[in-house]
């Protein structure tokens, strides 16, 4: 299978490979797929003020997989956290010229960037049950 | 200086020996006759030739020279022994088929063509080791039994069948036995009267001749395998597979048989060392890394591993100067992760990270040192960014997780 360049510059230079603290309450972490399936996406975000300051990834996956959370973890930094929810998996696969066979690797991205914001949302719902969370 | 790319994936196609590719090139243009002619000296020429081919291929399987039937390649002989056999037995009531999970898709897809034509097929299942046994056959066998057709090994872990055994099974049943011998053929021995096989699939590209020619083994003695030819036409081949011959091809494939009987001893335990030499290797200097299948019933030269907690085709990028092939769904068309590794009862995340390594005639040990060390700093890089490893130097059992399959 032939790469695009930016899948192979992702691939090789991953950019914010890492974890944050997942008990931090301004960390969210969305863990999404499956083994089965050949790809698991952790992606995590820290947010300070409404806006998305740090992310981090790791994935188990093809080398499209790998370049969609990683292009991801790039995107959202600095976004508020409406923007992010925007990101749609057609910018990722279009960014990275993914073929109709990987676009899932795309999917499983904008999935992986929800789940971390649901459960930073929840965090915070939790921690002041009295106020409105967003 | 080591040459690259570095070519491990010989079970997959082999390059064609340069002694192979001399003995070939004078039938291209100057004995290019058509072996079917009569009546001058170029089709003489050609059928001198084939006849040659065809008593090499012979020899290195312990037959006759007139149970050799040429064809386009493996996947054409899969078909005509197990289409031509049950076609030609259902007449007499026989049309059911024992065969394996594990087998290749030339065998498999084969068996499902004429289930829907009303056959009827047993799968058996392998154990861990990927192996059937002469019991499960033994069991499986119906008074309407026709034919089983198992390879004699894998071609994505190189286990071997105990094909002696189930011989015995088979031909004191009246099963005919068709073994599909493309990886072993020319690496270890195929003795088919050892082996009590009635039918024999081979193809030249996988023992360094060229591409596009095979054979069919077809008994002709005890018990006398009748086929219904499923290519139609001249006549050639004893009627069983009409075509003109592919002269250069064939005598390709004789030499190249020729070259791995004489040096079948040699170089299997060279190879086999060599293999070894890698396997101990990685082993030894890769944590989580198994091998998949038995390694006392195996060829020489394969090796099927599993990096766990790395995905397949990610590491096959990181060998971006190493050809080998990976069981990782992501690498077939179908998303599916080996089915014969799944048979084998392996998990799906061990499934999809294997590799499968094959060392062949040309390889060195500068080569696989190359690639060991390459393959341990990949392992390393791409756990340090899976989440799946990082849950299990957490001590989480990833088995307790509900995942969300997509």
């Amino acid at each position: 299978m032939a790469y695009s360049n930016k899948v192979i510059d992702h691939y090789e230079h991953p950019r914010n490979v890492g974890s944050l603290d997942k008990s931090d309450e301004s960390v969210g972490t969305g863990i999404v797929g499956a083994p089965a399936c050949g790809d698991v996406m952790k992606l995590q975000i820290k947010v300070e003020d409404g806006v998305i300051t740090d992310a981090k990834f790791k994935t188990y996956g093809c080398g499209s997989a790998i370049a969609s959370s990683s292009l991801v973890t790039e995107w959202v930094k600095g976004m508020s956290i409406d923007q992010a929810m925007q990101i749609k998996n057609s910018q990722i696969a279009e960014e990275l010229s993914l073929p109709p066979v990987k676009i899932h690797c795309s999917v499983l991205a904008e999935d992986a960037i929800k789940a971390a914001i649901r459960d930073f949302q929840t965090k915070q719902a939790a921690r002041e049950p009295t106020e409105k969370a967003e | 200086m080591i040459k690259k790319p570095i070519y491990l994936d010989y079970a997959a196609t082999c390059p064609v020996d340069p002694r192979v590719l001399d003995a070939m090139l004078p039938y291209f243009s100057e004995n290019f006759g058509n072996a079917a002619s009569r009546t001058h000296v170029f089709g003489w020429k050609a059928e001198e030739a084939v006849e040659g081919a065809r008593r090499e291929i012979a020899a290195t399987l312990n037959a006759d020279p007139k149970e050799v039937t040429f064809t386009s390649g493996a996947t054409e002989s899969i078909n005509l022994a197990i289409k031509g056999a049950l076609e030609f037995l259902r007449e007499s009531g026989k049309k059911h088929i024992i065969t394996a999970v594990t087998e290749h898709k030339a065998g498999l897809d084969t068996c499902k063509h004429l289930e829907r034509n009303g056959c009827e097929v047993t799968y058996l299942p392998v154990g861990a080791d990927g192996r059937v046994s002469a019991a499960q056959v033994k069991d499986a066998i119906r008074p309407d039994t026709a034919l089983a057709s198992l390879m004699l090994a894998n071609n994505e872990t190189g286990v071997i069948h105990p094909i002696a055994e189930i011989g015995e099974v088979t031909r004191a049943a009246g099963v005919l036995l068709h073994v599909d011998a493309v990886q072993a053929f020319g690496k270890i021995p195929v003795d088919v009267e050892a082996l009590k096989i009635d039918l024999c699939s081979i193809s030249a590209h996988k023992i360094y001749g060229p591409k596009g020619v095979g054979a069919l083994y077809v008994r002709r003695r005890k018990p006398r395998v009748r086929l219904a030819p499923q290519v139609h036409g001249g006549g050639h081949e004893r009627g069983n597979r009409s075509g003109t011959l592919n002269v250069p091809g064939i005598v390709g494939f004789g030499y190249a048989a020729k070259l791995a009987r004489e040096a079948m001893a040699e170089e299997s335990a060279r190879i086999f060392e060599l293999r070894e030499y890698l396997r101990g290797r990685l082993v030894a200097e890769i944590p989580h890394a198994i091998v998949n299948g038995s390694l006392e019933h195996r060829l020489p030269g394969t090796l099927n591993i599993s990096f766990a907690y790395v995905e397949g085709e990610s590491l096959l990028m990181g060998l971006k100067d190493v050809a080998v092939s990976s069981g990782s769904a992501c690498t077939s068309a179908s998303l599916e992760p080996s089915y014969v590794l799944r048979a084998m009862g392996l998990d799906d995340e061990l499934a999809h990270s294997s590799l499968r390594i094959t060392v062949g005639r040309f390889t060195t040990r500068e080569e696989l040192d190359f690639v060991a060390d390459l393959v341990g700093r990949e392992v390393a890089r791409l756990r340090d960014m899976s989440p799946l490893w990082e849950m299990v130097q957490e001590g989480v059992d990833l088995r307790t997780i509900e995942w969300t399959p997509h």
